[in-house]
């Protein structure tokens, strides 16, 4: 049996002697270890911000819109049907197991105006639900009462965008606006959510009771019938099985029969953005199986020195040989000698690795994720890289005649 | 008892189509205690007989008992542990590690045992003492002159106990002077630690040391005599 410590000094001494070797050597490591570190950084940075953004959606969001319709032969696009109620939506809720709650919408564009400022924004007509679906908060003021929705109030819910439009520095709260020229009045403000990821400004929306939407803004929705119905599942494993549910109930309730397609469409949003999720967790994993090539070459270029080191030391190890080391010790001491260039290598990669992600979230701007799943990763798989290449070279150290080792000049 | 018995011992070469008996049926003892010089002009087969009786080469054919030990046909971890348990070599070339000090030159084999011993670095200091280096520990070996380098070698082979002391033309790269420094030192070793010394040289004025000499000649002992002053 080997004495590590006194292989790890020997080790250190061999790889001192030739200091520029070893660190070019190590450089590679460097390089590799440093790149995995970074690319997993950016790519776990961007797939969270996707994820972040999708919480900003509201989480396990499925929509339902009517379907379409065909008016004289000219078929209208999907939405344009007005058979969703909201009796559906109603329905939906109370009946689909795994439906947490719903919110019915009709919406439309419409100029709004406070004092001398006016803006135009998108209006929707919707119930004290719909901040519980879109996981929305409030800044400040209050949601609607069902009384509201009952009653038709003429109360609305403001964005931020909208409020800083026509208020300026202004509270906003108890203000009467008027949307159409119908006065409505403030109750409340929304919480910021930012930018959607396709770039739409989440905040530039106004909420008002669907009834009275209906009612005083969007007279061409006949009465109880709305554009579209927001849903949320009661978790993310139970989107399927809610979209399954929801389906199964509208075309009991719109009585179509077993071969007569849906005369609606369901979207299950958060699956859509799953899927882009995903996609940048593969790009994140495509960046780093790259990345790791570079450490690959690295490990080719720590096995490249260890069979010179080998060739250069033969005289070394017929002389530890003839004293009596066996092939295990020899073949341990070159063993552990690749694992310390290696491991030297990883952590000044893992140091450069995470310097370079912060540089770039810093003056780039991108958002980065530093693991320590990734560290500890890169890190072990650069020893890893160590043994394996210079397993090789050891062996072949280790099965060095003595007496030709001795005669080496 | 004898240390080293050789019985029919067979060392063959192929060259071509030609086959060269390095070693030609020697069978010979070495007593414990003895010192033996071996001779013969180069080629004649001593320094095949010294990597055979120091396990470094194994023979194609016969037995060798070492230590009562049959080491004909074991394998090479196996001779690692009977050299590092039995053998001291001491090399023309001294064949120390360089960029490593006096100390742990001499520590090398102890690194190497079966139970490293913990007080290792003491046993090394004790091998310098014994050699007249104690104030030589720290230096390397391009600090030191081939005399003390001959010296930290013969350190390094008595270090672990060994009861057989090898050399192979161990004065081939000194002066006069310090060559027969170096001998008296080989005699003092055998006399006073009882140590069987097993040397090979080529040079008359170094074998008269010795005790016996064994002549090599192609492959053959042709003479084997005790060596009277």
């Amino acid at each position: 049996m080997i004495n590590l410590p006194s292989t790890i000094k020997i080790s250190l001494r061999a790889l001192r002697v030739n200091k520029m070797r070893s660190a070019l050597t190590m450089l590679g490591i460097i390089i590799g270890v440093g790149a995995v570190i970074t690319m997993l950084a950016v790519g776990k940075g961007a797939s969270n911000k996707i994820s972040e953004q999708i919480a900003t959606v509201g989480s396990n969001l499925i929509m339902v819109m009517p379907g379409s319709t065909t008016t004289s032969g000219i078929r209208l696009g999907s939405g344009s049907f007005q058979n969703l109620t909201r009796s559906d939506a109603e329905a939906i809720k109370n009946e689909c197991s795994s439906v947490a709650t719903t919110a019915p919408v009709i919406n439309g564009s419409a100029q709004i105006v406070y004092g001398n400022q006016n803006w135009a924004s998108i209006v929707y007509g919707t119930d004290e639900n719909m901040l519980e679906v879109r996981d929305w908060t409030l800044a400040s003021g209050r949601n609607f009462y069902e009384q509201d929705i009952r009653s038709a109030t003429k109360v609305c819910i403001l964005g931020q965008t909208v409020v800083d439009n026509l208020f300026g520095n202004d509270d906003p709260m108890n203000k009467t606006i008027r949307i159409k020229k119908i006065p409505y009045s403030v109750i409340g403000v929304l919480a910021s959510k930012g930018q959607s990821m396709m770039g739409q400004d989440q905040d530039d929306v106004i909420y008002v009771p669907i009834s009275s939407a209906q009612r005083n803004l969007f007279g061409r929705f006949l009465p109880g019938t709305v554009r579209q119905i927001m849903v949320k599942a009661k978790s993310a494993e139970e989107l399927e099985r809610a979209e399954t549910q929801i389906k199964e109930l509208l075309r009991q309730r719109h009585r179509i029969g077993p071969n007569q397609e849906d005369d609606f469409t369901v979207r299950n949003l958060t699956q859509m953005m799953q899927m882009a999720e995903e996609a940048s967790r593969v790009m994140s994993l495509l960046l780093a199986a790259i990345a790791s090539v570079s450490l690959l070459v690295g490990g080719i270029g720590i096995m490249n020195i260890m069979l010179v080191s080998v060739t250069e030391r033969t005289r070394e190890i017929g002389i530890r040989m003839a004293v009596g080391a066996k092939s295990w010790d020899i073949r341990t001491q070159f063993i552990i000698e690749a694992l310390i260039l290696s491991l030297i290598g990883g952590l000044i990669g893992v140091i450069l690795g995470i310097v370079a992600a912060e540089l770039l979230s810093i003056f780039a701007e991108w958002t980065i994720l530093i693991s320590t799943f990734s560290i500890l990763m890169s890190f072990g798989f650069s020893g890893l890289v160590g043994i394996f290449f210079g397993f090789y070279p050891a062996y072949k150290a280790s099965l060095m005649n003595p007496i030709d080792a001795l005669r080496h000049e | 008892m004898a240390l080293i018995e050789t019985d029919q011992l067979e060392k063959k070469y192929e060259v071509g189509d030609s086959i060269v008996f390095a070693l030609d049926k020697v069978s010979l003892q070495i007593s414990s205690g003895e010192f033996v010089a071996v001779m013969g002009p180069s080629g004649s087969g001593k320094s095949t007989f010294m990597n055979v009786i120091g396990c470094l080469d194994e023979p194609t054919a016969g037995r060798y008992l070492l230590d009562g030990i049959d080491v004909s046909q074991m394998n090479r971890d196996a001779l690692a542990e009977i050299r590092n348990e039995k053998i001291g070599f001491v090399f023309q070339g001294f064949n120390l590690l360089s960029r490593t000090t006096a100390l742990e030159n001499v520590e090398v084999p102890l690194l190497y045992s079966k139970h490293i011993p913990k007080d290792r670095k003491d046993k090394a200091r004790e091998a310098l003492k014994l050699l007249g280096l104690e104030g030589r520990q720290h230096h390397n070996p391009n600090q030191l002159s081939g005399g003390q380098q001959q010296r930290v070698a013969i350190a390094r082979a008595l270090v672990n106990n060994a009861p057989l002391l090898l050399a192979d033309e161990p004065t081939g790269n000194l002066d006069t002077k310090t060559s027969i420094e170096i001998m008296e030192l080989f005699v003092r070793l055998n006399e006073e630690k009882h140590i069987t010394i097993v040397l090979v040289t080529h040079e008359p004025d170094i074998s008269i040391f010795s005790k016996r000499i064994i002549r090599f000649l192609d492959g053959k002992i042709i003479s084997d005599q005790e060596n009277k002053p």
